[in-house]
C-alpha cells in the first residue's frame, strides 16, 4: 500500500481549471517531487491534500484511510505536515513559540490545567519547549530561539516553517518551494536537511523550481502542466521525456529562474 | 513560562489595591471606592474581550450585549415576584434550600419571594454562554469578519429588546435589585456599610480573572489562540482545531462579560438600557486596543483607568467621544497599542543582546531531533 494515494483530483477556480484528473501515489520513505511551470496547480494540489481546499472531484487516501473530506487539523493529526510557498509564520510570536505550536498535536494540557498551573501542565510545557528547541537545532536556528520571527532573514524564516512542520512528527511532509529565496549555499544545506528528514523515516512530497536540487534528491518526479499530469518517473526518465523536454525548450519552463 | 513574573505582578497589584483602599479611607474619600469598584468590574470585561480580540484576532462589536444579558438576567430573576410560591409546600422547601429568597416588600409590610440572587446570577452566565454559542457557532466556522457583523447585530437587538420590553423595565430598567450574598455577613450590594467589602469583592474578582487569563495566555492553549491570530491556515495545518478554539474563547469572553455585568448590577442595585448600548461595546473594543490588543495587563490597566476617569466625569460631555478618539488614534498610529513600538524595540534589543535562552538551555544539552 502506498502512503498517499491521489485519485482523479479536479479543482477549478471560476473558469480556471487548476487541476484535472490528477492521480499518483507516494511511496513510504521516498522524496517525491512535483514540478511544473507557474500556475500548473502545484500549490492547489498541496492545499487539497492538506485539507485547506476541497477538490471538486477525486479522492485522497492516506495510510489506507480516506482523508478527502477531513478538515485541515484532522489531516495534520493523521500525520501530514506542510510548509507554505508564501510563508505563513505566526508573526506575533518568537521563533521558539512558532515551533512550540508545532508540538500542539503532541501535547494535551487544556485551559483548566493551564489556569491552575497544575504540575503535569508545567512539566508538559517544559517538554514542549525542549522538543521545540531540538527541532530548531536541527535546522540550525537554535541561537535565534528568542528572537521575534520578524527579525529573521527570508531563508531563516523558511527554516522556521520547516522546523514547525517537523515538530508535529509527520509521516508525510509537504514542502512548497522550500528553496525559493535561498542562496546556492543555503539551498545545498536544505537539500542535505531534506535527505536527513527522509532518512529519519519522514516521506517528503516536494514542490520545487530549482531543477538541479529536484533532480539531485528526488526518487520520483511528477510533472504537472496546466493542471494535468503529463509525465512521471525517476529523474533520469523525466530528463529524457520528450513532452517534458518540449516544455523546457518551449521556454515556458525555465528551471531555477522562478 | 512566566510563573514567577505573574505571581510577582499579582502580589504587587494586590498590595496596590490595599494601599488605595487604605489611602481613600484614611483621607475620608471613601466615595472614590464606589467608582473604583465599578471600574474593576469593567476592567474584567475588557480583559476577557482582549483574549478574544487581541489574542485570537476575532472581533466582537456586541460585548455590551453580553454584559446586559448577565445584568438583566440577574436583576429580573432576583426581583420578579413568584407570588404563589411562598404559600405552597414546594415553595416552602425551595425557600429552605435557598433556591428562592424572600425579602420585605418595598412599599408595604409583606414579603416578596423571588429566585435566590446567586441562582439568578448563574442563570445570567448560562444564558450568555448559550447565546454566544448560538451566535458564534455559525459565524466562527467561516473565516473573515462574520463574527464582527453578527455581534454588531446582536448588540443592537439586545439594546432594542431591553428598551422595548415592559417586564425588563423598558427605558427605566430594573431597580431595587437585592444584595447577592457572598459570605456570611458580606454581600455584593451598594449599601454604604458594605462599601469597603465590595471594593475587595470587585478587586478579588478582577484579580482572579487576571490570574486566570495570564496563565491561560502563557500556555499551549494561549499559543494556539495567538497562532490562529497570526495565520489561521497555518494554525489549522499545524493541527489546531481553529473553529473550536475560536468558539470556546468567544463563549468564555461572553461569560466573563455577563459575570461582570451581573456583579455590577447587584452592586449598583439597578440596571438600565444604557449599559446595553452599542457605544458601550465600542468602548470595550477601544479599551482593548488602547491596552495593546494582545495584553491582559494592558487591558486591565487601560480598562480600569479610563473607566474610572469616565465615571469621575473627567471627560465631561465628551465621554463617548473620548473613547471613539482613542480607538481612531490607536488604530491609525500605533495599532499595537501605545506601548507597541516600545515593546518591539525591547524585544529586538533583547534578541540581539542576549541570544541565550530565558531558561538558560544551551545547544549542547538539547538533542537535535533530525540528526
Ligand atoms: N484561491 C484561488 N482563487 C482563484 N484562482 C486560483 C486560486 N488559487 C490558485 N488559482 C489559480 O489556479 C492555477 C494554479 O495555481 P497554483 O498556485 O496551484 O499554481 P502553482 O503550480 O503553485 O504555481 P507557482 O509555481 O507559481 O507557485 C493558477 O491559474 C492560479 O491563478
Ligand atoms: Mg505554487
Amino acid at each position: 500500500m502506498s502512503l498517499l494515494e491521489v485519485q482523479g483530483i479536479a479543482r477549478a477556480f471560476g473558469g480556471v481549471q487548476a487541476l484535472q484528473e490528477v492521480s499518483f501515489a507516494v511511496e513510504t520513505g521516498q522524496i517525491h517531487a512535483v514540478i511544473g511551470p507557474n500556475g500548473a496547480g502545484k500549490t492547489t494540489l498541496f492545499n487539497i491534500i492538506s485539507g485547506l481546499l476541497r477538490p471538486h472531484a477525486g479522492r485522497i487516501t492516506f495510510l489506507g484511510r480516506d482523508i478527502t473530506a477531513l478538515p485541515p487539523h484532522r489531516i495534520s493529526r493523521a500525520g501530514i505536515a506542510r510548509t507554505f510557498q508564501t510563508l505563513a509564520l505566526f508573526e506575533n510570536m518568537t521563533v521558539l513559540e512558532n515551533v512550540m505550536v508545532g508540538r500542539h498535536l503532541r501535547s494535551h494540557s487544556g485551559a483548566v490545567a493551564a489556569a491552575l498551573r497544575l504540575p503535569r501542565q508545567l512539566h508538559e510545557e517544559k517538554r514542549i519547549r525542549e522538543a521545540a528547541l531540538g527541532y530548531l537545532s536541527s535546522v540550525g536556528l537554535f541561537s535565534k530561539a528568542e528572537a521575534p520571527v520578524s527579525a529573521l532573514s527570508f531563508g531563516q524564516r523558511r527554516l522556521v516553517e520547516l522546523a514547525r512542520a517537523l515538530a508535529t512528527e509527520p509521516r508525510l511532509l509537504l514542502l512548497d518551494e522550500p528553496a525559493s529565496g535561498l542562496n546556492p549555499r543555503e539551498t545545498d544545506d536544505l537539500a542535505q536537511l531534506i535527505r536527513r528528514v527522509r532518512d529519519d523515516s519522514v516521506t517528503v512530497l516536494l514542490v520545487e523550481h530549482d531543477m538541479s536540487m529536484v533532480m539531485d534528491i528526488s526518487d520520483e518526479i511528477l510533472v504537472l502542466h496546466y493542471g494535468r499530469p503529463i509525465a512521471s518517473g525517476s529523474p533520469a526518465e523525466i530528463r529524457a521525456d520528450p513532452e517534458v523536454i518540449a516544455i523546457y525548450l518551449g521556454g515556458e519552463f525555465t528551471g531555477a529562474a522562478c | 513560562m512566566n510563573t514567577g513574573k505573574t505571581a510577582a505582578g499579582i502580589l504587587l497589584l494586590t498590595l496596590l489595591a490595599v494601599a488605595v483602599q487604605v489611602g481613600a479611607s484614611v483621607s475620608g474619600r471613601d466615595y472614590y471606592l464606589t467608582q473604583l469598584t465599578m471600574a474593576a468590574y469593567t476592567a474584567a470585561v475588557v480583559m476577557g474581550l482582549s483574549l478574544l480580540v487581541g489574542y485570537t484576532g476575532q472581533i466582537s462589536l456586541g460585548h455590551a450585549g453580553f454584559v446586559a444579558i448577565g445584568a438583566y438576567t440577574s436583576a429580573f430573576l432576583s426581583t420578579a415576584p413568584l407570588a404563589h410560591a411562598s404559600g405552597t409546600a414546594l415553595g416552602k422547601s425551595l425557600l429552605r434550600f435557598h433556591v428562592l429568597a424572600s425579602r420585605p416588600e418595598l412599599y408595604g409590610d409583606g414579603t416578596v419571594v423571588s429566585l435566590a440572587p446567586g441562582l439568578a446570577f448563574l442563570a445570567g452566565l448560562l444564558l450568555a454562554g448559550l447565546v454566544a454559542v448560538g451566535i458564534g457557532y455559525p459565524a466562527l466556522r467561516l473565516h473573515g469578519h462574520y463574527l464582527a457583523m453578527a455581534t454588531l447585530g446582536f448588540g443592537l437587538i439586545v439594546y432594542r429588546l431591553v428598551l422595548g420590553t415592559a417586564f425588563l423595565g423598558a427605558a427605566d430598567g430594573i431597580s431595587s435589585v437585592p444584595p447577592l450574598p457572598i459570605l456570611p455577613g458580606v454581600a455584593c450590594t451598594g449599601e454604604p456599610g458594605q462599601r469597603i467589602a465590595n471594593y475587595y469583592i470587585a478587586a478579588g474578582f478582577t484579580l482572579m480573572v487576571l490570574l486566570f487569563l495570564l496563565n491561560l495566555t502563557d500556555s499551549r492553549t494561549g499559543r494556539a489562540l495567538r497562532a490562529i491570530h497570526g495565520s489561521e491556515r497555518a494554525a489549522a495545518a499545524t493541527g489546531i482545531d481553529t473553529a473550536a478554539y475560536k468558539l470556546k474563547v468567544f463563549v468564555l469572553s461572553a461569560i466573563l462579560a455577563a459575570a461582570a455585568g451581573g456583579l455590577l448590577t447587584f452592586y449598583r442595585g439597578s440596571i438600565g438600557p444604557s449599559d446595553a448600548g452599542a457605544m458601550k461595546s465600542v468602548r470595550y473594543v477601544a479599551m482593548v486596543a488602547a491596552g495593546g490588543m494582545a495584553s491582559v495587563w494592558g487591558a486591565l490597566v487601560v480598562g480600569f483607568v479610563l473607566t474610572f476617569l469616565s465615571l469621575r466625569g473627567c471627560f465631561g460631555s465628551f465621554d463617548d467621544a473620548v473613547f471613539g478618539v482613542v480607538l481612531i488614534v490607536i488604530m491609525s498610529f500605533t495599532p499595537e497599542g501605545p506601548f507597541g513600538p516600545l515593546r518591539t524595540l525591547v524585544v529586538r534589543f533583547r534578541a540581539r543582546r542576549r541570544p541565550a535562552l530565558a531558561n538558560g538551555e544551551s545547544e549542547k544539552e538539547i538533542p537535535r531531533v533530525v540528526a
